[in-house]
This record gives structure tokens, sequence and C-alpha cells, in this order.
């Protein structure tokens, strides 16, 4: 809460300057103005999400709504709850900013501090949520019936039905609000850096959003540590590289397993020497099984893990009815979320968005019956393609270095569009999976 | 008739099924009801209907590895030529088959215009050869069968196209329904236009169809989990039923010779197949609940049999299900109706088979009126018609009166007058608070009175004030939610035609709601949207609402600060106005903020409006002539204290649509009735509170008060506090010895006197005059 206020000052500042640079029609420009001037209003505080966003203020609309429904508004969770859901889901992503927004949330609406410490802290029905939790994040393919019917099942520690569609929910935005946060390099590194001195003119880097690099301002934790990062941003990386790069990163998870205890405890033991308490906590504590990541769904295991068909269980026809029943409002807003972004302006060929969303649905293992997928490869180039899967994937700043992704788009807007459509893809993708499984069990 | 009983007599069978390999996701069948073809991903089948199983007659899934063309969405069966089927595939293909080709493999044509999936494929009912498709891409084609491409396309300029149906009376005509919820009418001939549109649902209309007989009738269902019926014959498109069902209506079939019968399946959740009677939209006429999953396909076996209905389901069954096998969830239901009357009492109808039952202890003031009592002439039977199948339920009817509160005595005219607040706060409390008075007081119409003025005139944008303390207080009901003001001025309308008590007049209208379904439907909209408006005042994103009702506060204590320096100067008649109208209208300086913050929250809860027939808010202007009758009502009737507080109340709201004279009247008779019950502090608040010149008058004619100066004796002439005989000081405190300027209390018995606060303090501690003149005053 601290931090907060302490923060919130220059953080305004920011964003003035951020809409300023920002080319926009006079109107969009006061209705994104006005949009940040309700959330500053609301939270006291503008998070550089909302600050992102503001480039497609019509968007920003729609996510703010929703994002405030399943956080602050109706529904069976109890809000200390909501945010612990969504800080064990942005662990996942080992996503610092999230975690640490939501621990601050959390002390807010009066959470216990002690579950801040780490998930066997927290109550055993939250602790339930984790394998779906880790399922959704990285392999939602895997969300299976007995999921839901495991923490259905009766007992003390059992869900309710309209409770658990509201996490599976805030699991999804917050997986891949995660994507968008990495996307957008919001996020503070893996590394805990020294407090910032408060002193410090934060805008500085502005300059890379004037001259079109990045449209990014700083992130809450660690404006110092971004000049050089930036700079390393030039399009020379070789796209070879990049890919050898992820692969890189997966086998390094494998071999780090043994010194992780080792290195985990290093982490807790700088966090403690912050004073800045107990919410920049280190993301890791939430998490169980920390290996369990993101795997190729390959096409030879077809037999194992049928495709899924948009045409079978679509969004729209589906996804919406079922969501909406259990948990009201909620598809009306999703539904606009999603409507949003495939009407925003995209200065391209309306094929290169759906070939983009279709892609990271592949991804995923959804696969639509009317898409020719060969058209990927030819829209896509590479570097975008590494761009969005490791976006959608491995949003985790530890494991997939941002930096040598050479994808440069031309207008600091467009990165930020296909980021959002990365999130929502993401989003669907992942409630398809959720919402199905829960189908399944309410048949059965 | 004829036709009937030949085609019933060549039909016969009994409820059945079969298993598929996989679910299936349509089926069809041929025109003379001996086959069914059901179509899914991954089954592609003709069965044959025998006398009591399905046999499989033919798969036309043929090859190894078949490819996507054979992934159908849809399936359909042409009436003319009964070798020729069409099916939509996944992939956006559309395929004909001929099932007289000699080969195993009966695939005929295949067109791939389509860029996405197709959703719906329907041959003309009467020409051979024309098909139309309806794509997720928005486009909708037309084929010919003899040529190889399509030969034209209509583009609905909008989503995908979810349903087309050729019209069955019109031979040009079909419909196409979209995602958006728009229907759109074309003409086969013009494909750069259509013809009409129309929104049909909030969210996607997944299907149409067709009415067989009646030419201009569409039947639409949507995600928005209604059936809506539309008349297209007359010039604008009409609304003329409207069936709320519990899950989002996939399929939607109207049933052959009954005119008012259509048969929905839903796309999720629920798995039950329903057939309405489009009249008796609350309880589905007949269900089939044999299937285990969502029902994907349902069609009437045959065009003029209404006796069997063939399903396919996800659940990979195939059924027939044969209407007597139905059930029929009216009979399990007990019809019920409940109203409330505007004197408080509650009438209750209900089975007669249940209402025999012994009548318990609490029945205190029940009366029943069985059957119908000629007592009341308004009381009507429906007469049975014979040709409408639904069952006929006689009912008894029972009404608890309340207590009447007319007490031969004026007591009540006391308590309320005493208990009324009339300024000093916002209008909204003020009205509950009086409403809450005159519920205590056990006077319920003027209870009503005050709780209907409250939702009328209060700003539509902050009921969740009132709603909040309408959950708070038990004893208020949460009327603001259940009422929509169209009822609200209904109500009130009749009150006043009514003078007689028969409060079963509204009884009456509630029970027979059930014809009238529009307005149902309509004010079912408005319920919503403000409850809708409610929940979002808690929303806290759009924090101005609340700076806003904080802004109220100083405002009404505004004027408690500004009367004991005004008392007096009361000079001008009219110069307590200004200060009168803020407590009374705080929405005046609210309400251009309010506006500005408020209208992205309307575009918010539009989402869960069905459909709004007229603008949600009323001006609170609508309502003043309705109002101004009341008034009218209240003061013939001989309660002119109802008719001024409520004209102090409302204020300005109404103040001009009363002319002054009629006000003045009722202001007069109220003060004097006042002032002969001796409530003197309240016919000078009505007084004070008035905007009546004359009334305001009233309080400024003879206020002279002639004093002696004390020492000399001698009438004070001038002004000031200074004798001009004896030169002293007149009127000094005997306390603290200075002059008094504004209140002035004396002792009766030794007629010293001073500040008031000072002789009170004085005459706690001592019993004596402070002027030391040895008197025993007394300070009561």
């Amino acid at each position: 809460m601290i931090i907060c206020t302490k923060k919130m000052d220059y953080r305004f500042g920011t964003q003035c300057q951020f809409i300023q640079n920002q080319v926009m029609v006079n109107s969009e420009k006061e209705r994104a103005s006005l949009l940040c001037m309700k959330a500053l209003a609301n939270r006291g505080r503008l998070d550089t999400v909302s600050q992102q966003m503001a480039s497609h203020p019509q968007y920003l609309e729609s996510f703010l709504r929703t994002q405030h429904y399943i956080l602050y508004m109706d529904g069976p969770l109890p809000q200390p709850y909501r945010h612990y859901i969504a800080i064990m889901a942005a662990a996942r992503h080992h996503c610092r900013y999230l975690v640490s927004l939501h621990s601050a949330q959390f002390l807010r609406v009066g959470g216990d501090p002690l579950w801040l410490q780490g998930l066997e802290a927290a109550p055993p029905r939250l602790q339930h949520l984790d394998h779906i939790n880790k399922v959704l994040a990285h392999q939602p393919w895997l969300t299976a019936r007995s999921h839901i019917q495991a923490l259905l099942k009766t007992g003390e520690q059992c869900w309710s039905l309209a409770e658990l569609v509201q996490a599976v929910v805030l699991l999804a935005h917050c997986h891949s609000l995660c994507s968008f946060v990495f996307g957008s390099g919001s996020d503070s590194d893996s590394t805990p850096t020294p407090r910032v001195h408060h002193g410090t003119p934060p805008g500085y880097c502005l300059c890379d959003a004037a001259n079109g690099n990045t449209a990014f301002s700083p992130p809450p934790a660690g404006p110092t540590e971004k000049a050089p990062r930036r700079r390393s941003l030039d399009s020379s990386c070789e796209v070879a590289c990049l890919l050898e790069q992820i692969k890189k990163s997966q086998e390094e998870i494998k071999e780090r397993k043994g010194d992780r205890l080792h290195s985990q405890t290093l982490l807790h033991a700088d966090v403690e020497k912050e004073d800045e308490a107990v919410f920049s906590a280190d993301p890791s504590r939430f998490v169980s099984d920390p290996e369990f990541g993101y795997q190729e769904f390959a096409r030879r295991e077809e037999d194992h893990f049928q495709v899924f068909r948009v045409q079978d269980y679509s969004w729209e026809d589906h996804g919406f009815s079922l969501v909406n029943r259990l948990y009201s409002d909620i598809g009306h807003l999703l539904d606009e979320r999603f409507r949003s972004v495939a009407s925003l302006p995209f200065p391209h060929s309306p094929d290169l968005k759906r070939a983009i969303w279709n892609y990271i649905h592949c991804i995923y293992g959804i696969r639509y019956d009317d898409y020719d997928y060969g058209e990927v490869n030819r829209l896509l180039e590479r570097g975008l393609k590494l761009y969005i899967k490791a976006v959608a994937c491995f949003p985790d700043a530890r494991k997939t270095p941002l930096c040598p992704l050479s994808w440069a788009p031309v207008k600091a807007s467009d990165k930020v569009h296909v980021n959002l459509l990365v999130m929502e893809a993401r989003l669907q993708a992942e409630l398809l999976y959720a919402l199905r499984a829960i189908t399944q069990y309410m048949i059965a | 008739m004829e036709k009937m009983t030949r085609v019933s007599s060549t039909i016969s069978g009994c409820t059945m099924f079969c298993h598929l390999d996989a679910p299936a996701n349509a089926i069809s069948v041929c025109r003379d009801a001996t086959q069914v073809v059901v179509a899914g991903r991954n089954i592609f089948k003709i069965y044959g209907l025998e006398e009591d199983a399905f046999v499989e007659r033919l798969n036309l899934r043929v090859g190894r590895k078949p490819s996507l063309n054979f992934s159908c969405a849809d399936v359909m069966w042409h009436q003319m030529e009964e070798n020729l089927l069409a099916t939509a595939a996944t992939n956006g293909a559309v395929v004909t088959w001929n099932l007289a080709r000699p080969c195993r493999n009966k695939q005929e044509q295949l067109f791939t215009e389509h860029k996405r999936t197709v959703n719906k494929v329907c041959f003309h009912p009467t020409e051979v050869n024309m098909l139309l498709s309806g794509s997720q891409d928005g486009f909708m084609k037309c084929f010919d069968l003899r040529k190889k491409e399509s030969v034209s396309t209509f583009s609905g300029q909008s989503e995908s196209v979810r349903d087309v149906q050729f019209s069955i009376k019109d031979y040009f005509t079909f419909a196409a329904s979209f995602e958006n919820g728009n229907v759109q009418l074309w003409d086969i001939r013009r494909p750069d236009r259509y013809e009409r549109m129309f929104t049909a649902h909030t969210g996607p209309v997944f299907c149409c169809d067709w009415h067989p007989d009646d030419r201009g009738w569409l039947a639409t269902g949507g995600r928005d989990k209604m059936v809506k019926v539309w008349d297209m014959s007359t010039n604008r498109v009409k609304e003329i039923y409207c069936v709320q069902t519990i899950a989002s209506v996939a399929r939607v079939k109207w049933r052959p010779e009954r005119r008012y019968h259509l048969a929905t399946c839903s796309m999720m959740v629920d798995h039950n197949i329903y057939v309405w009677d489009v009249r008796r939209p609350f309880i589905p006429f007949a269900t089939f609940e044999e299937h285990r999953d969502v029902t994907t396909g349902i069609v009437w076996r045959h065009q003029h049999d209404p006796y069997f209905l063939l399903s396919g389901s996800k659940d990979s069954t195939l059924y027939q299900h044969m209407f007597k096998d139905a059930s029929r969830p009216v009979d399990r239901a007990n019809p019920e109706g409940l109203c409330f009357g505007l004197l408080g009492d509650l009438a209750f109808a209900a089975k007669e088979s249940l209402m025999s039952a012994p009548q318990s202890v609490g029945d205190v003031g029940r009366k029943t009126y069985p059957g119908g009592d000629r007592r009341y002439p308004i009381f009507f039977f429906k007469k049975p018609d014979v040709t409408e199948q639904f069952a006929q339920v006689s009912s008894a009817l029972s009404v608890f009166e309340s207590e009447a509160g007319s007490g031969v005595g004026m007591d009540w005219f006391i308590n309320t007058a005493q208990s009324y607040l009339l300024s000093g706060k916002p209008f909204v409390e003020l009205c509950e608070h009086n409403a809450q008075v005159a519920k205590r007081l056990n006077r319920p119409q003027e209870s009503t009175t005050w709780t209907m003025l409250r939702i009328m005139f209060s700003e539509p944008a902050n009921p969740s004030l009132s709603s909040n303390h309408n959950l708070n207080k038990s004893g208020n009901l949460p009327l603001v939610n259940s009422f929509s003001m169209k009822e609200m001025s209904a109500a009130l309308n009749e009150r006043n035609k009514e003078n007689r008590q028969d409060n079963l007049h509204s009884l009456e209208t509630n029970l027979n709601n059930n014809d009238e379904n529009e307005e149902t439907e309509g004010s079912e909209g408005q319920a919503e949207y403000l409850f809708g408006d409610a929940e979002l005042d808690d929303d806290d994103l759009y924090s101005m609402e609340h700076e806003n009702q904080a802004a109220e506060e100083p405002e009404y204590l505004l004027p408690q600060e500004a009367f004991p320096l005004r008392h007096e100067i009361m000079d001008h008649p009219s110069a307590p106005e200004p200060v009168q109208e803020k407590p009374e209208s705080p929405h005046v300086s609210g309400s251009e903020a309010e506006s500005t913050c408020l209208t992205p929250m309307e575009s918010f809860s539009l989402i869960s409006v069905s459909q709004l027939l007229f603008s949600p808010h009323l001006p609170p202007k609508f309502f003043c002539p309705i109002v101004k009758e009341m008034l009218c009502y209240y003061a013939e009737q001989g309660d002119v204290q109802m008719a001024v507080s409520v004209l102090i109340v409302l204020g300005d709201r109404i103040r001009k649509e009363i002319d002054e004279l009629t006000q003045e009247h009722w202001y007069m008779s109220y003060i004097d009735l006042l002032q002969r019950f001796e409530l003197w502090n309240v016919s000078n608040e009505v007084i004070k509170l008035s905007t009546c010149g004359p009334i305001m008058c009233l309080n400024q004619a003879s206020t002279t008060l002639h004093i002696n100066c004390s020492n000399c004796k001698r009438p004070m002439s001038n002004r000031g506090w200074i004798c001009d005989r004896c030169h002293q000081c007149a009127s000094v405190c005997a306390v603290c010895h200075h002059v008094v300027k504004g209140l002035f209390v004396w002792c009766q018995g030794c007629s010293h006197g001073g500040h008031l606060e000072h002789m009170m303090e004085w005459l706690k501690q001592s019993r004596h005059c402070p002027a030391g003149c040895g008197h025993l005053c007394e300070y009561t």
C-alpha cells in the first residue's frame, strides 16, 4: 500500500507523457485519458498494463471492465481468495509484477498475510486449485473431467461449481495477462533489484517510445535496468539462435533441477533483505512443481490428446452459454473483450490477424476445420512466429529473454496489438478447455 | 383434416431410439417420412424408420480416411427429389449427394466457395435445383445444381450467418439469421441488398423457422434464451410472441397442424426438447427428456403429422418421440397467483384442490371467493377454448384483508402530522421516511403512494441508494427491483379512477397477464435494466457516483444552518424560496455530473436487457399529470394533509402543475386543521415551507411586539435599546447586565429577566431571582 502511494506520483507523470507520445486521433486520446483517469481515481494508481493498452482505448475499456468485474464485483468467491488465485496464476509464469500487485491488493482487502508466505500456508481449498492452475497455464489440453470432478467432490474442502467457474476465469485471465505483461516488457526482472530511489526521474526510457522502438514505460521495479536491455534490441540477432535459445531454456530447466533448492533459498535471502515487505515476494513460493512447463502439442500425440475442434466446442455457441450461466454476466464481458480485440483496426490485412489468432490456438492444440494452416507459414514471418510463441507459451523472464526477439514492428501500437491478440487468444483457449471439461462433468 | 387422417394411417410407430457411432450434428427426414439422415463430424448415415426400430440403410461416409468434407455441420434432404441431399461441411464446403448413384461414393457436387464453416444449407421447397447456404464468413450463396458454381452471393454485411430458411409460401423470399442478433429478409432475385432487416435478439440468432401455414410468421431462437415469433406481413416487423427458455435455443421447428406450437432444443446445458404453445410461454406444453447430452437436431417426421418427432443428439443416439409419451409439465404444476392490493390487501389464487385443506389458525381476516363471486362484477370467467389444448384449472381465490385502520378518532392525523418529515433530507429519504410513517400508522395506501413517488421522481441513476435501503429494512418491499415504471403508472391510474375499494381489479389483471405476452416481456426487460443499474452503483470503477452522493450531504445540511439566522428578517415572502429548493431537489446540481459519468455504464448494462420497448428512464415530467390527479384525489377525499405534504416534499417537481389558488386552498385548510389540533409547530413549519405567497404572508402578519421600558414603564416608541424618556437601557439582562438583543426571557412573577441561556444557567444553581428581588423564580 505504501509503495503504491509512493510510486503513484511519478506513475501518473509517465502516463501523461506516454499518452502525449502517442500519435492518436484527438477523440481517441480523450477517451483513453478518460479511462485512465477513471482507473487512476479508482485505484489510486495506474498500472503499466493499462498504460500500454491506452493505445487501444476501445479495448482498454472492456478489459478494465472485465478485470474489475471478476476481481471486485459480485461473485461467489471472497475477495482475498480472488487475489490469491490471481497470485497463484501469475506465479505460474513467474510474473513478479502481477504477483506483487495482487499481493498488495490481497492485503488491502483483508487477506491473511500468513498466506503470502507460500502456497503451503494457504487454506487447503486453494491448494487444491494448484493442479488445475498448473495444467491450464502450460498444457491446457490436459484439463479433464476428472480434475473438475476432484475439485467438486463433496467434502470439507470442496468447491462449488459457481466458485470453480469464477476461479477458472480468474486463472485464465491472469495467465493470459502474464503473457501481455511479458510481451510488453512491463515485468520486473527475475533478480531482485535494489529499491528504486524515489528521486529518480523515470521518464528517460521514453525516448525509445518516441523513436518507435518500444512503447513501454518503465516497469515498476527497475527502470535503471531497462536501458541496457533496450539497447540490445537492434535487430541483428539471428533467427536460428532464438529457436535454440527457447529450446535451450527448456533444457536448462531440466538441468537446473538439481541446484534448484539452492537458488530458491538464495532468492529468499535476497527478498528478505528488501524492506519492501511481503508483497514483493518471490513468485516461486506460490508454485509447486515448477518444472512443469509448456510442451509442444505435437501431432504425434494425437492419439493421446485429441485435437480440440472449434466447430465442436466454440466460444460463441457453447462456452459463452455455460460460463454465463454459472457466473452471471461474465459471458457478456468476455464476449465483448473478444469482439473488441477482433474489431481493433489492424493496419495489415485481416488475414494476418486471423493467422495470428489461429496460430496461437494451434499452439494450444485448437484447430479450425475451415482454416488452411499453410497460411500461417505464408503470412507470419519467422521472427513474428517466434515472438508469438515465446509470449504465449513462455512468458517467463527467467526462461526466455525477451531481448533477442527480432520481430520489430514498425509502430509501437502494432506490438501492443499483437500482444493483445496473444492475450485474448490464450484466454479463450484456456477457457475453452476448462469449460469443455466442466461441460463433460455436467453431462456425466 | 382428411389429409391428416390419411397421414396418420400410413405412419405408425412408437418411441424408439438407436445408438449412433458418433455424436450427431443435424438430422433431416425425407419427404415420405420413411428415412432419416444423420450427419455429424464422424457420422453420415441414413436410417430407415420401421415400425418399432431404426434400421441402418446406408453409410455415406466412405473411404479409408474420410476428408473434412464429410464433417457435417448441417444436412438437408430435398423435399421434392427423394434422392438428393445436401450437407454443409465444417471446412466450408457445400456438398450434394445423389443416392441414385450406382457407386459407393454418392457425392455429386462439391462447392468450395465459402471461406469459413458453412452453418446451414437449405433447399428451395419447390424448386428442384436451387440450394442456399449460409456461412461463418458472412455470405449466403445460392447454387443452381446444374451449374458448377454459385449463381448469386448475398452479403449480410455483418458477422456470420447462422441460419438460412426459404419461405414456404413466398417463392422468392428467404430469411437469414446472424451472429450479431439480426435477421434479414432477402429476395432471391436481388443479391445486392436485403429487403428488410431487424434486430431479433441480443447475441447470436441461432435458428429461424417459417410458419408452415401462416405466411408472415417467422420464429427465431437465440443465445439470449428466447424464442420469438415475428409477424412479417405488416410494414413494421412486429414481435407477436415470446417464449423464455432456460438455455440458449439451438433449433426451433413449428409443429405441423398446430398453429401455435413449436419445438425447441438447446445448445448447452439443457438436454430436453420442449414443445411450446406460444400463447402460453411460461410452461412448456410438452417435454421430451430422453437425451443425455444436448440435442442437436430436431425434425417433425412428416410435414402433416404432429405426433412424431425425431431428434439426434451429441450423446450419439437417434430418437423417435411419440407425442403421447411426452411428459406434460403443466400437469405437475400448481398454478398460483399472488397480488397486493393498493389498500394493503393480499389476494391469492390457487388450485382448488390445494385450497381445500383445513384452515390454519393464522388465517385471520381471510375471505374466500370460490370459483367466482358475483358480488364482484369485475371478476370474469375466461371461456374455455376448445381448440386450445391446455389444462383448465379452477382456482380458489382468497383475499386477506388488512384490518382497516379507519378509527373514528383523528389520532392518525396528529401522529402523521408530527412524524412526517417535510424537509431537511434528500428527497428519496423523505419519501422513504414518510412511507414508513404511514405504514406504521396502518395507512397502506398513503405508504404506497410515498413509495411510488420516490420511484417516480428519484433520479434513475441512484436507485441503488433506495434499493440498498430496501434490503436493509426488512419491512419495506424491494419494489424497485420487481416493478417497472410502466406498471407503476398503470397501477396508479387505476387507483385514481376507482374510488370503490375493489382491489380485485388489479388481481384480475395480474392473473390475466399470461395472455398479454408483450407487456410482460417488455416489463421484464425493464426490471432487468433497473436491476443492472442498481448493481452497477457498487461499481467503484466509476467512483464519481460516490463523490456525487457525498456532495449531497452538505447540501441538505445547508438550510439547518441558514434558518436560525433568517428568522428575524423575513421581510420578503419570497425570500426563503431559493433556500428551499436545495434540500428538495439535490438532483438539480447533481444531474450534470451524473449524466457524464453514467454514459459508459449505460452501455454496459445494456447487455442484460432482453428488449427495450421504450426509453428505460421515463422523465419525471411524465408522471406529473398522474401525480396531480392523485393530489386532487386526496384533497377531495378530505385528506388534505397528504396533499399538502406531498406538495411540499415534491416542491418544484410538481408545483407548476397545480394552479396557485388550489394550492393556497389546500394549504389554508391544512393549516387550519393543524391549528385546531394545536399543532403549532407543525403548522408553522408548513407555513415556512409553503411557496404560495399568501401563505408565506401568514407569518408576517401581526409580528410586532410592543414593549414598555423596564425603568419608567412607558411604551418604547422608537427603535433601539435606549428608552428616550429615561435614557436608560431597557431590557437589560439581570445576570450579565448587558442589553438583550434576541431572545429575552422573563419571570412572570417579578418581571425580571435576561438572556435565555443566562437565565437557564442561573436557575440551575439558584432558586432566587438573579436581580436580587427575592422572588423565587421558576424556569420550566
